[in-house]
């Protein structure tokens, strides 16, 4: 079974899978919290127009896909901020303009391009070295972020006790917007610009169904984020299938199987309520 | 010094005001309800407080600081229980403890722990430390959210409709804690209620605001027909029933 991680193509997406597990997973938590998860899905299409953009100049396409989320999630946090429309709106305006430039893009590259459909969907194959270099670099950035987890966690729990408290809220919103802007394009590779929102979303909300605190729900997103990167790439080689949604797949099995796991519980604990003797009642 | 010091206090949004010409003072071991219809800029006064509105002319002073200048562990402000986040995974001790952090917990050392349970005993809260949030009710929660705002011993708290979304019952044992621990500890509390009630029972100074302001001073010589008739714009059947 683990002879094929003997190859490098293979060695590389299992490290690329992990880190990128860790990264979405850990942001994801603020995005399921914040209520942001079609932030995800928005930025993952600005993705597409700073690849396309690529594409079309022949130059490497994160090299114009990274600058170009940022400035986009920059520009969706600032009209968030400024204005009365809610995150979905403002998302979706930025999201269908960066689309409309990513198709415009790819008509004027004259020719078929091989590219623009392994951005899409993510290609295992295509993961390079220096692709793992990059995201290492988010990695490390991310790690020196850690000591900022309690103060963007009580922003994200009450933002204006946050305010009153004289935090960088406003800062804070950006940063994180920022690195969640940057994971999403470093994980287009492995996952496709189509899946990559179930990354950021699907390891977090499946914590949340089992934490009592946001602290555990951290942790659990996080072990859900890379074991299903790793077991969902193994799967993916084994049948043959698209290495992102294989992925998201198997995400998709442990949600649904802690989703049924909560129910039970919550049902055995409503039957031993039901069964407990009220204090009114004679206790036989 | 006064705790509290607001001299002709103006704030405006797009060129209107929101607030004209409010003067008030409050000293240590006080409590002023600020009082109001609806849209009469009760909660634009308390977020002045809070250092989330700036004043467009007048003073307001905390301790002799203006909001931007002062600690902001001075100030202990508990939110309407109706603004809290249902969904955020969180024990009421974390909340404790977030307010001595001013950020959320993740490990709660021991000493932390030591203080947020004394801080939730005072309010007669010790047995919900370890209950999920989402799983209290109204006047649970608010209890915690007063043990999470004074766990950092403020000078001065802050409260916004505290009875909302609280049943009557609840709301008497709130008001009675919030009595018994402002007398003990001599904290200063500002309340911005559109209960009448609760002011002339618990407030020791009342401000009536309508925009600009109508009244301020004891309860008994502010709650009147005539002032409440002015802030309220009719003059119909007694307003101050019952609380004469």
């Amino acid at each position: 079974m683990f002879d094929i991680l003997t190859y490098p193509f293979m060695q590389y997406a299992m490290i690329a899978g992990v880190l990128v597990g860790f990264l979405a997973s850990y942001y994801g938590v603020f995005v399921v919290q914040r209520g942001l998860s079609f932030l995800g899905d928005g930025l993952a299409h600005a993705a597409f127009g700073g690849v396309a953009l690529g594409i079309l100049l022949s130059v490497q396409p994160l090299w114009f896909a990274v600058p170009f989320t940022v400035i986009v999630a920059a520009g969706i946090t600032w009209v968030r901020n400024r204005t009365h429309l809610g995150s979905d709106t403002v998302i979706g305006i930025f999201f269908a303009l960066s689309m409309a430039l990513g198709v415009v893009f790819l008509y004027l590259k004259t020719g078929y391009s091989v590219d623009a459909f392994n951005y899409l969907f993510g290609s295992i194959l295509a993961v390079t070295p220096t692709d793992i270099v990059v995201i290492a670099i988010v990695v490390a950035v991310t790690l020196m972020t850690i000591p900022l987890w309690g103060r963007w966690s009580y922003a994200t729990f009450d933002r204006e006790m946050g305010m009153v408290d004289r935090l960088p809220v406003i800062a804070d919103d950006y940063l994180i917007s920022v690195l969640i802007a940057v994971t999403v394009v470093v994980s287009v590779k492995v996952v496709g610009i189509v899946l990559v929102a179930a990354f950021l979303v699907i390891p977090a909300a499946t914590g949340r169904l089992a934490a009592r605190t946001f602290a555990s729900m951290t942790w659990y997103s996080i072990a859900i984020g890379i074991l299903t990167a790793l077991i969902g790439l193994l799967a993916s080689f084994r049948l043959n299938l698209p290495s992102g949604a294989t992925i998201v797949l198997t995400q998709g099995l442990v949600f649904v199987t802690a989703m049924l796991l909560t129910q039970i519980a919550l049902t055995k604990r409503g039957k031993r309520v039901e069964a407990a003797p009220t204090p009114s009642e004679p206790i036989p | 010094m006064k705790v509290l010091d607001v001299h002709e206090l103006c704030v405006q949004f797009s060129g209107h005001y929101i607030l004209h010409d409010i003067t008030c003072g409050v000293d240590e071991g006080e409590f002023l309800a600020v009082v109001g219809p609806n849209g009469a800029g009760k909660t634009t006064f308390l977020k002045a407080i809070l250092g989330l509105v700036k004043p467009a002319s007048g003073t307001l002073l905390v301790h002799g600081k203006t909001p931007e200048e002062m600690d902001p562990q001075w100030l202990g402000y508990v939110p309407q229980v109706k603004t809290l986040d249902r969904s955020f995974p969180a024990l009421a001790i974390e909340l404790v403890v977030s307010g001595i952090r001013r950020g959320w917990p993740g490990k709660i050392k021991a000493r932390e722990r030591e203080t947020a349970l004394k801080a939730l005993e005072a309010v007669d809260a010790a047995g919900l430390a370890n209950r999920a949030l989402n799983s209290l009710s109204g006047g649970e929660l608010q209890r915690v959210y007063l043990a999470c705002s004074t766990v950092r011993k403020p000078r001065l708290l802050v409260m916004d409709e505290p009875a909302t979304g609280i049943d009557i019952v609840a709301q008497k044992t709130l008001y009675q804690i919030l009595d018994d621990y402002r007398k003990d500890n001599k904290l200063t509390v500002v309340m911005v209620t559109h209960d009448w009630g609760v002011a002339h029972h618990h407030a020791t100074e009342v401000l009536v605001i309508n925009r600009e302001m109508i009244a301020f001073g004891l309860p008994n010589d502010v709650l009147t027909n005539e002032v409440l008739a002015r802030a309220y714009g009719h003059a119909g059947h007694s307003m101050t029933n019952g609380l004469e």
